[in-house]
């Protein structure tokens, strides 16, 4: 296992109330929890996988989603078992919407 | 496509908080120690593997056609929905809170392999806590009803823990037993039981079987929908009876006759022939209310 840890600029989201999880720590799957954060423009992400040395994968993947989505204000957990970046894509936008009471 | 298929939202694919969603009157469920305020398995992060935030189970309270319930969901998708330390305190946590509250039934969406080896004796620990806690609540009068459908069925300990439930819920996907098909195959050899001839193993554990012998209550339909119809019928029906030994020793003396019927067939096709069935070869193709059907008019 390891474990990445990132922070990336990001457009303000609205606070949400509750957190958010989406996602299942299942083979090629990952779980996502949103949770609001002290730093209303940062967002800031944690990351436990399976498959180690593709910091560097997980690092342009998750600095476009910060670039393309509004994420600042949020602290954002993965337990992730071996996710695609496609898939982990598609679960943070899940994520980010299910976290500002977005359409399921 | 046939459009009932079509607006069918299937239990065996659906993930454990889905299965919750669809099965409690909307908005009902209140999560106890959601993901944000529970903690990954500590023994899985010793041997360097991801946890998951609910270490793979659900536990809460929400309500089924207007009753207020207790539940428990494991989710099969997270190491086979295996039992670990945190697992099983969750649940056992659950089932205690059953006896003080008196809910009307604790609802245990089972979906696990058993024990969570990793974690070894915290894991066998665990299993033997939930036996406990499950007797426990049925000796306060609280129903505990296993619904099993799932991709994981219900084995090893889970299988036990399904099997002192008041009542099993089944589909014809779910799948119930001690020993799962690869363990069997592992300890007696293929020839004993191959566990990758998959319409064996439904033949042998699958809740079309389980429900022709009586060793659930009700089959029901891989729908979402069916398992939360079936469940508040079940229990609008069902009055928790008392422990009490006269009992027990009945079911001991049925279960001696069982064996002793069908301890030497190999395949659900035999024990169906002797059960009366003229055609079993017929029975794995059958839908649920044909089989249903067939049941109800087997001589007694």
């Amino acid at each position: 296992m390891e474990t990445l840890d990132f922070r990336f600029t990001s457009t303000p989201a609205p606070r949400a109330s509750d957190p958010a999880l989406c996602g299942v720590v299942g083979s090629g799957n990952l779980e996502i929890l949103v949770q609001p954060g002290a730093e209303p423009a940062t967002c800031v992400l944690t990351i436990k996988t399976s498959a180690r040395g593709f910091g560097d994968t997980w690092r342009a993947v998750l600095g476009d989603f910060a670039a393309s989505h509004p994420a600042g204000g949020t602290v954002i957990a993965i337990n992730d078992m071996g996710a695609t970046p496609a898939v982990v894509t598609l679960r943070l936008a899940q994520a980010l919407a299910e976290y500002r009471g977005g359409a399921q | 496509m046939n459009h009932a298929l079509a607006s069918r939202h299937s239990w065996f694919e659906a993930s454990a908080r889905t299965r919750l969603a669809g099965l409690l009157d909307a908005g009902s469920f209140r999560e106890i120690l959601p993901p944000a305020e529970s903690q990954p398995s500590p023994h899985l992060a010793q041997l360097d593997l991801p946890g998951a935030f609910d270490d793979g189970v659900i536990v809460g309270g929400g309500r089924l056609s207007g009753q207020s319930v207790l539940v428990a969901a494991q989710e099969g998708q997270f190491m086979g929905g295996a039992v670990g330390e945190i697992h099983g305190a969750k649940i056992v946590g659950l089932l205690r809170r059953a006896v003080k509250e008196k809910p009307a039934a604790v609802l245990f969406l089972i979906d696990s392999g058993g024990v969570r080896l990793h974690e070894a004796n915290a894991g066998l620990i665990a299993i033997s806590e939930i036996m406990r806690a499950v007797l426990e609540a049925r000796a306060a009068g609280v129903p505990v009803i296993a619904l099993v459908g799932g991709s994981c069925g219900a084995f090893g300990g889970m299988g036990i823990v399904a099997k002192l439930c008041s009542a099993i819920l089944m589909s014809e996907e779910g799948r119930l037993a001690l020993s799962g098909p690869e363990v069997i195959e592992t300890v007696a050899g293929v020839e004993e039981f191959d566990a990758k001839d998959r319409a064996l193993v439904w033949r042998v554990t699958g809740g079309k079987h389980r429900y022709l012998m009586g060793d659930c209550a009700a089959l029901l339909e891989d729908d979402i929908a069916a398992f939360r119809n079936g469940a508040a019928e079940f229990l609008a029906a069902w009055h928790e009876p008392e422990p009490g030994l006269a009992c027990l020793r009945a079911r001991q003396s049925v279960l001696e006759k069982r064996l002793a019927a069908y301890a030497s067939y190999r395949d659900g096709l035999q024990v169906w022939a002797a059960l009366g069935i003229a055609q079993p070869e017929t029975v794995p193709m059958l839908d649920r209310d044909s089989l249903v059907a067939l049941k109800e008019g087997l001589p007694t």
